[in-house]
């Protein structure tokens, strides 16, 4: 579903990504990880439009992304849950919700999607009308992953879902994710999370200071000495 | 009660003219156009987007309509759209590289405060078109009343046209308001990153607000011609009116759709009445002249610091907190 070909980012003069080749396939769960600093962010920005890329190949489904600005790559299919969860705080949660179906090809299927939205996460339902910004911070990762489906995606981006939550919350976010997949949804996680992230996920690669070091399946990265030392600390 | 207070405003704005002497209708008149400018303003303001150039489209929108008047005999029927068209281009011709390079917030204000230096030395260098310093008159047409060069000998015609203008104003803030244009401009001023990633097309809505206050400054501009019959660079241009207008708006209420009006009222008012204290002074042989300038500033600033949503903004506050209060 995409594919990522020798891409190089990063910000002026300074480079944050180096020959990034990566595939996701349509279904998979796959994830990115690395520590603070290696990309992981840069990588998502870069997919999503925010962040030119230096040079590259990106696809998705077949179609080349680099030409794209941002609000048109939402409309082909890829919703971006952005760092620290961005959401419009001095706004309610269902205008939160139907920003995210702002998109031309997102608003006639804005109120069902907003139906769905509201049958997978229960508790947005219910804080409809309440200031997004007051509200806890895993119920604002809802908000934000409620945000990003309400543009119909086919894959969803997202970037550290659960950094600054406590860890009872990171749990919940966790689930969340798993939630997302069982609907069908094919996701791209960056996290740093790594023993909860690979529960989740099919696939991981590992990004380090901007270069991706290694890859496979979740059950043999899981294993791995050399991952289980560097990123797990045992 | 409070829904016959609109229709009562509207019936007085109807029969003013046919009860009122001169100098108050020039007066009314005067605070409708302003009224249309500082609302064409606001549209974009109340996002953030703090424009110090609308001195700029206010000139645009003069001088085109009245060049092409004076010089090619081109009715102001058809001057006032080539003007607004304009105003447009030169909107979009600012305002799509600031946007696209992520210029924002102070850096934006003074990028366009450059630009209504630029059109001012620009209509001041081309003096021997348009005047320069002195300004420029509009060729009146036969006996001063003509439908076709909009012009009209009688306050009382002029003062509907310039009521027409505003309604058009209010209406457009009004659909503004409405529209989804706003959610996604209210998105934008929050956090411009998050609003891409929603799928908004930052750029693109900014642009847009930004050439739709263009061309509503440049019509109050032309009108602000086609009533005074005299223009000139600093009288409806230059860093002095762009201020002007960031100032009134503010005093009014930025947030509301009948603040920039309320700020219009109460700026013009003040100026007029400072005017006559200083006039009516000289007369006795006491010379003030440039203290109501220095007098409106201090006000001003006393507004912004104490009032900063605005006369009309701080007044819906205290009535809306006063309700919450009755009903608990
Ligand atoms: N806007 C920016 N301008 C310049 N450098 C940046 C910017 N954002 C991130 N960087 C740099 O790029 C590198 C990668 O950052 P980032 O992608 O945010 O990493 P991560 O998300 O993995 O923590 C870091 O060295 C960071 O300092
Ligand atoms: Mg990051």
């Amino acid at each position: 579903m995409l594919d990522l070909k020798g891409v190089n980012a990063g910000y002026g003069s300074f480079q944050a990504l180096f020959d990034i080749s990566l595939n996701v396939k349509a279904g998979e769960a796959v994830a990115v990880i690395g520590p603070n600093g290696a990309g992981k962010t840069t990588l998502m920005r870069v997919i999503s439009g925010m962040t030119e890329p230096f040079s590259g190949e990106m696809e998705m489904e077949g179609k080349s992304l680099s030409s794209f600005p941002p609000h048109q790559i939402v409309e082909l299919g890829i919703a971006h849950v952005p760092e620290n969860r961005r959401l419009f705080p001095g706004m309610s949660v269902e205008d939160n919700l139907k920003l995210g179906a702002f998109a031309k090809t997102a608003r006639s299927d804005s109120a069902k999607n907003l139906e769905f939205v509201y049958e997978l996460f229960p508790r947005m339902k219910e804080r409809r009308s309440q200031l997004a910004g007051t509200m806890s911070g895993g119920e604002q990762q809802m908000c934000a992953i409620g945000r990003a489906i309400m543009s119909g995606p086919k894959l969803l981006l997202m970037d550290e879902p659960s950094a600054g939550l406590a860890p009872v919350v990171v749990q919940q976010v966790f689930s969340l994710v798993r939630r997302i997949r069982e609907e069908g949804y094919t996701v791209l996680i960056v996290e740093q999370n790594v023993q909860q992230v690979l529960q989740v996920v099919d696939r991981a690669y590992l990004l380090e200071a901007g270069q991706l070091i290694d890859s496979g399946k979740s059950k043999d990265l899981l294993e791995s000495d050399s991952v289980r030392k560097a990123y797990m600390g045992l | 009660m409070t829904r016959t207070i609109p229709f009562i405003i509207g019936f007085l704005l109807v029969v003013a003219p046919f009860s009122t002497p001169q100098y108050p209708l020039h007066l009314l008149i005067m605070i409708l156009i302003w009224s249309l400018v500082y609302t064409a303003w606001s549209l974009m303001g109340r996002f953030g987007l703090v424009s110090l150039g609308h001195g700029a489209f206010m000139s645009i929108g003069a001088y085109v309509t009245a060049l092409l008047w004076n010089y090619s005999g081109i009715s102001p029927w058809i001057g006032i759209p080539a003007a607004m068209i304009t105003a447009a281009i030169m909107a979009f011709l600012v305002a799509y590289p600031c946007f696209q390079f992520k210029i924002v917030g102070h850096y934006f204000a003074l990028v366009t405060l450059a630009l209504s230096e630029v059109v001012k030395l620009v209509i001041i260098a081309s003096r021997d078109h348009t005047g320069g310093s002195l300004g420029f008159t509009p060729n009146r047409e036969g006996d001063g009343t003509s439908f076709y060069a909009l012009q009209f000998a009688d306050k009382e015609t002029f003062y509907f046209v310039v009521l027409g203008a505003w309604v058009l104003g209010l209406v457009i803030w009004r659909l503004v308001d409405k529209s989804m244009m706003r959610y996604a401009l209210d998105s934008i001023s929050e956090d411009e990153d998050a609003s891409a990633a929603a799928g908004i097309h930052v750029t693109g809505s900014k642009l847009k607000i930004t050439m739709l206050s263009a061309v509503l400054t440049a019509l109050g501009g032309a009108l602000y011609c086609q009533y005074q019959m005299f223009i000139g660079p600093e009288v409806i241009g230059g860093i002095g009116i762009s201020l002007q207008i960031v100032f009134a708006v503010v005093v009014g209420g930025l947030y509301t759709m009948m603040g920039p009006t309320i700020g219009a009222i109460i700026t013009l008012l003040m100026t007029e009445i400072f005017r006559n204290w200083i006039t009516s002074l000289r007369t006795e042989g006491i010379d003030l002249a440039g203290l109501d300038t220095s007098i409106y500033g201090l006000m001003l600033i006393l507004f912004i610091i104490f009032l900063p949503k605005g006369v009309l903004g701080e007044l819906i506050d205290r009535l809306a907190g006063g309700r919450q209060k009755d009903t608990s």
